[in-house]
């Protein structure tokens, strides 16, 4: 097992590698850099920069010289010293601006994780134990529009509802009264009354998505011998339904835990921007629109890390789940 | 073995008489292709039935358009900043009934308290509706130029049957024209991770070793990668201001590079999987090429799957290019979509003076669930093991 660990996070490493420096190429595709956004922001003002003006800026921006050796420069400074290059629209270090907005972000998706787990679960069990009963088709009709809405829109209409019924469209994730106060009982209340839009929203496909395959494994366990075996032998129908079809149906889900973390954290992007929330959606996105590259470089270096770590995990929880992946892995 | 089997076996002509009722299908189900039983299975999922006729009735609309629009991308009316839908109706303000649907000419008037402009029905004045009449020039399937258009209403006469955004545009007319995008770019985008899935993933099952070492680490950081903010950090770098032919392509070749792992992963299961089976072997060991053995003896084999996993990913690719579109990433104006039509449902103001502007988003919604049902239906015709 712990050799399995071992040659997964090896090989883990030049994906890695390869990851950072495409995330570097494709920051630096967009035409201009961003001492021309700057300029051009600087132009609309009444400003205007000289060449001369704007070589320098480059220079003292290390954004002069050739591609691969910005890339060689950027990658030293964050193994070497940490240093995630410089955000030049927020004017403080990319490491600063990601601490800033990383605690609500964690907030935020792990709420969201844990809201889907909770509510898809039990719904799954449920529709596939009631198969094609009133409560199944409910369900299943819910959860097929559930992943036919972009979530974005649905974000929409609930801040529509939100206005009309409470008049308040719950817009960000505290009120306004709230956002610069310390931590205190209140502010968690608010807090968590702003999170009601945005779990729904960024949770609602995953959940939909989550209680078809908790539904369809279920139906494939109920059907099993060892079903029959255990009520021919008297076991209650609740002892029977825990003990073995739920547990065997868990298995792909539990092993998925680390793919759902990421895909939550980075689906959340959209929904975050359509709601203003003061998480990495809105930053990640500004940082690419106004090339601010290192900020979004980093942030896309720091997802697809996150998307490869979930990825780790699910390996690793699978192959504790299932031996049959173990030894083959060991075979080769 | 059924009865209906065995009792064939005996009277073997029973399968040539023609007999109605369900013996007479199941009979028939032994002599059938394995197309044949998928294509009996099919018919069984009533949804997908359905889906696959509004699919159907979607794409002649996209096709046609530009004839089915009343009103071209360019029309605007700054009188008819929005104004609401209004529908054909039969019966005027009178009671009276006319055979003929019309249209009441649109006056806009100042509401007294909120000093907004609201539009009202000019009940003196009646467009009625005419069908194949004289509009703005277009060309029809890109082979003749031609000025008729199916409905409308005389001028100086408008008619909004989804009413109108913010410049003063037909929301019908921008529907219609943004489906020929919204439901292309999905197609032309799976077909092309289709071809390239297929490739990779052949390549990678068929011959495995370091090919397939390698094209497994390609896939693996593709799929490393966030979808939405890679997408974001791509569409990002389109330079503004290009041709519309030539941001179609930018956005649908984005797609599709992304889109062609999970397919290369499903083709290279399968061949893996069937690569070492007794048939496979025995045509190897008597000499036929790589390619016949590929394409005689494999694809068939699988062939069902890829189609069924295409079109799961379909609505996905519409999704993102709402999404995109939405965000001012994907599609940008002259050209519109769905998503571009979208894009003034993001101030919850315009969603709440003007409900209708969220019209788009029930088209994409069924888009989507069609889409959805039509995959699931061939799923379960595709399954063999599936009673």
């Amino acid at each position: 097992m712990l050799q399995y660990i071992l040659k997964r996070i090896l090989l883990a490493i030049p994906v890695v590698i390869l990851i950072s420096f495409i995330v570097f190429y494709i920051i630096q595709l967009p035409p201009g850099d961003y001492v021309s956004t700057y300029a051009a922001q600087m132009a609309a003002a009444g400003d205007n920069m000289t060449a001369e003006e704007m070589d320098e800026m480059r220079e003292n921006l290390g954004l002069s010289g050739p591609v691969y050796e910005q890339y060689a420069v950027w990658i030293k400074k964050i193994v070497l010293h940490g240093d995630f290059g410089f955000s030049f629209s927020y004017n403080k270090p990319v490491l600063d601006v990601v601490k800033q907005y990383m605690g609500l972000t964690l907030v935020v998706s792990f709420v969201t994780l844990f809201f889907h787990y909770i509510v898809a679960i039990p719904i799954g069990i449920y529709t596939a134990v009631k198969q094609y009963s009133a409560g199944d088709y409910f369900f299943s009709g819910i959860s097929f529009i559930g992943m036919a809405t972009p979530n974005f829109l649905l974000a929409i209409i609930l801040m529509f509802f939100s206005y009309k019924w409470f008049g308040d469209p719950l817009l960000g994730l505290f009120s306004p009264e709230y956002v610069n106060a310390p931590w205190s009982m209140d502010k968690v209340v608010d807090l968590a009354k702003h999170l009601i839009i945005p779990v729904i929203v960024i949770g609602i496909a995953h959940t939909a998505d989550l209680i078809r395959v908790m539904r369809g494994q279920m139906l494939d366990e109920l059907n099993k011998p060892n079903i029959v075996t255990a009520r021919a032998k008297g076991v209650s129908n609740l002892k029977i339904l825990f003990k073995y079809p739920t547990r065997a149906a868990l298995n792909p889900i539990v092993s998925t835990l680390g793919w759902s973390l990421s895909s939550i954290f980075t689906g959340s992007t959209i929904t975050a921007i359509v709601l203003n929330l003061p998480i990495q959606g809105p930053v990640m996105y500004n940082a690419l629109l106004g090339q601010d590259m290192y900020l979004a470089g980093s942030w896309l270096l720091f997802m697809a890390l996150l998307t490869v770590l979930g990825t780790l995990i699910s390996d690793i929880l699978l192959a504790w789940l299932d031996p049959k992946i173990r030894t083959e892995f060991r075979g080769n | 073995m059924n009865t209906s089997t065995i009792f064939k076996k005996k009277v073997p002509t029973t399968a040539k008489v023609p007999r109605p009722g369900k013996q007479d299908d199941k009979s028939d189900l032994n002599y059938s292709s394995q197309w044949k039983l998928m294509y009996l299975r099919f018919k069984k999922h009533k949804l997908a039935r359905i889906s696959i006729v509004i699919l159907g009735l979607l794409y002649i609309v996209a096709l046609l358009a530009q004839f089915i629009a009343p009103y071209s991308l360019q029309s605007y009316d700054s009188k008819y900043v929005n104004a609401p839908p209004t529908l054909p109706r039969f019966v005027d303000a009178e009671g009276k009934f006319h055979l003929r649907p019309f249209v009441y000419e649109l006056k806009s008037e100042r509401d007294p308290e909120t000093m907004r402009k609201i539009f009202v029905n000019n009940e003196e004045k009646r467009y009625p509706l005419q069908l194949f009449v004289k509009g703005e020039d277009y060309k029809f399937l890109g082979l003749f130029r031609t000025d008729i258009h199916l409905l409308g209403v005389e001028q100086p006469g408008r008619i909004f049957m989804l009413g109108t955004d913010g410049m003063g545009r037909d929301l019908f007319s921008r529907i219609v024209l943004g489906s020929q995008i919204s439901l292309s770019i999905p197609l032309v985008g799976v077909g092309i991770s289709f071809v390239i899935g297929l490739i990779l993933g052949g390549i990678s099952g068929y011959f495995g070793g370091w090919i397939d070492s390698l094209i497994q680490r390609i896939i693996e950081i593709i799929r490393s990668f966030p979808t939405l903010p890679l997408w974001m950090a791509l569409s990002a770098a389109i330079p503004p201001r290009i041709p519309v032919v030539t941001m179609y392509l930018y956005i649908v070749i984005i797609f599709a590079l992304i889109g062609w792992t999970d397919l290369a992963r499903v083709v290279r299961g399968k061949f893996i999987s069937l690569k070492n089976e007794d048939y496979v072997v025995a045509a190897k060991i008597a000499g036929v090429s790589d390619t016949k053995i590929i394409i005689k003896h494999l694809l068939p084999g699988f062939i069902s799957y890829l189609v069924v996993a295409t079109t799961l990913a379909i609505p996905g690719m519409i999704l993102s290019e709402t999404a995109m579109s939405f965000l001012g990433l994907g599609i940008r104006s002259p050209a519109t979509s769905w998503g571009v039509l979208l894009q003034e449902a993001q101030q919850i103001e315009n969603v709440a003076l003007y409900p209708w502007k969220l019209f788009p988003l029930g088209i994409v919604i069924l888009t989507v669930l069609t889409y959805n049902f039509l995959g699931d239906g061939m799923r379960d015709a595709a399954d063999p093991y599936k009673k």
